[in-house]
């Protein structure tokens, strides 16, 4: 016989099983007695296994250390009380918290539909300026003036591009 | 031009005369936009807050839609001000209660408006009268795409647009028709209505918006989810949803005249009774005295270009607007006197009833 399963929230021995569909999703969940009775489990009314899913998701003791987002310093347990983030760049911080729970918000987890070109090419541009600006500056430090001055145009170059749809509008 | 100017100028919800759709009275569609590296306004401090109002401010005055427009802080508007925009639909009631930097954009036919450090730094709508969601949303795309020349998006190639809530990433879109549905209110049908759609991903509210009450048989449908999808994917899926509710609000119609046309017929007479006579009116009572009557232009107990009318009354005898035309405080029983005295009216030179009833009735 295999290996008994396990409770998905304290590894004891599982013996409550769960299968729920949500949103045409089958979601499955193993519990112990004792873990399933504190969750409601044995309630049948009122029960989800989405909530369960989702509380389980955004229960700090059950989450790696608290994370702090390094560009506005919003934490997991920020998260758990306001349900928003608090910086774009939370997505990244907290990928692990919120991928699980995109599966069971949205019709899928990837972006199909329009896409910011503009704002795009433009960060492209200026990532691409700033390496090159870089580049330039050991170029004259190590005195490789050749190809400073190859740098130094590509720059210019690149200025111009950036400049024109400011002008055009 | 100002805020006040902008209140008494002819808009798309009040004026229009095309009411071409009997039961999609509006379409609207809004977009999420957050500008990259910087805090969502809900975990801004007030200077990063006034930051971002300037940016946005700057970036919409220069674009082609709102060259024609009123910008303005929520802090400079009055609690009246900010009410009847409510009301009409151009700024949400988190906006009006927001505090610091926050503010809207609104074009002059008032069919364009922009939210700044609502939930998200932009919220730009795009309302049109009717049942127009692809003209809704070619017009919002290439705002959004002017926008995006002069500001820096917070997007990832994964998720798309990045929002403060995570059930906004994605497109970060919703699309919404505001539909009229009567019969299906009567019949008590929209239980089951309701149920339907959100099973195909749709969520119903009423007039405005979550939590409110559905006074008047309106209601708003939305798209859910907002990842996984493309705009012109859900476009195209809420219109199918939008266009299978028609048809059921139509069979209901139909349904109730077959079976008790006096019965349907006496609602609407007495509505027209009520509207002409009376001398007191609640908001809500208002708003299902006229939602009887536009049922009735739809059915042809009255001529068909009233319906303008009551489209336009449905957004005039809201609180706001009846207090505006006051110019001064008022109880809300002196409301209810005055609303009562406006519609009373207006409804004194509406075209007179004519029933016409099948058959051996």
């Amino acid at each position: 016989m295999a290996s008994p399963l396990k409770c998905d929230l304290c590894s004891n021995q599982a013996t409550v099983h769960l299968t729920q569909i949500v949103n045409n999703k089958v979601h499955k969940v193993d519990l112990c007695e004792s873990c399933a009775q504190a969750k409601g489990v044995t309630d049948p009314n009122g029960f989800s296994l989405a909530d369960l899913l989702h509380k389980d998701a955004l229960n700090p003791e059950n989450l790696t250390t608290a994370a702090r987002c390094e560009q506005c310093g919003f934490t997991q347990a920020d998260f758990k009380k306001q349900g928003r983030f608090g910086c774009p760049q939370c997505y990244a911080t907290f990928s692990s918290l919120i991928e699980p729970m995109l599966d069971n918000m949205h019709k899928g987890t990837a972006h199909t539909g329009k896409v910011p070109q503009k704002s795009l090419e433009r960060k492209t541009l200026h990532d691409r300026l700033t390496e090159l600006e870089s580049s330039l500056g050991q170029a004259v430090k190590t005195e490789r003036f050749e190809d400073a001055a190859r740098y130094r145009d590509e720059i210019s170059q690149l200025k111009q591009a950036v400049e024109q749809p400011k002008s055009a509008c | 031009m100002t805020i006040a100017s902008l209140l008494s100028t002819p808009s798309e919800l009040t004026d229009t005369a095309s009411s071409k759709c009997a039961i999609v009275l509006m379409t609207r569609i809004r977009l999420a936009r957050n500008l990259a590296g910087r805090s969502f306004p809900g975990w801004s401090r007030e200077a990063q807050r006034a930051e971002v109002l300037a940016v946005c401010r700057e970036a919409l005055s220069t674009t082609a839609p709102m060259k024609r427009s009123v910008s303005t802080t929520v802090a400079d508007l009055s609690d009246l001000e900010k009410q009847i925009l409510v009301e009409r639909h151009l700024i949400s009631r988190e906006l009006s209660g927001s505090k610091d930097g926050a503010g809207v954009v609104i074009n002059k036919d008032q069919t364009v408006s922009v939210m700044i450090n609502e939930e998200d730094h932009l919220r730009i709508q795009v309302l049109r009268a009717g049942f127009q969601l692809k003209k809704a949303w070619s017009v919002i795309n290439a705002l959004d795409t002017e926008l995006e020349e002069r500001l820096d998006y917070a997007y990832s190639a994964r998720l798309g647009y990045l929002t403060a809530c995570p059930t906004n990433l994605g497109t970060a879109m919703r699309a919404s028709a505001m539909m009229h549905l009567p019969a299906l209110v009567i019949s008590s049908q929209m239980e089951k209505v309701v149920r339907a759609v959100n099973q195909l991903g749709m969520v119903v509210r009423g007039l405005f918006g979550e939590g409110s009450d559905a006074s008047g048989s309106i209601f708003q449908i939305s798209n859910q989810t907002t990842l996984g999808e493309s705009e012109e994917e859900i476009i195209k899926r809420l219109g199918s949803v939008l266009e299978s509710i028609i048809e059921h609000e139509l069979n209901a119609r139909a349904k109730l005249l077959e079976t008790d046309a006096s019965k349907l017929y006496d609602k609407i007479g007495r509505a027209y009774g009520i509207l002409q006579n009376s001398h007191l009116l609640t908001s809500t009572e208002a708003m299902n005295l006229l939602s009887l009557l536009r049922l009735g232009i739809d059915l042809n107990v009255f001529p068909e270009d009233s319906r303008a009318v009551i489209d336009r009354l449905f957004i005039e005898a809201q609180p706001g607007h009846i207090q505006n035309v006051a110019k001064h405080d008022l109880e809300s029983m002196q409301r209810d006197v005055l609303r009562a005295d406006k519609l009373r009216a207006e409804f004194a030179a509406f075209a007179k009833p004519t029933f016409i009833i099948n058959g051996q009735n």
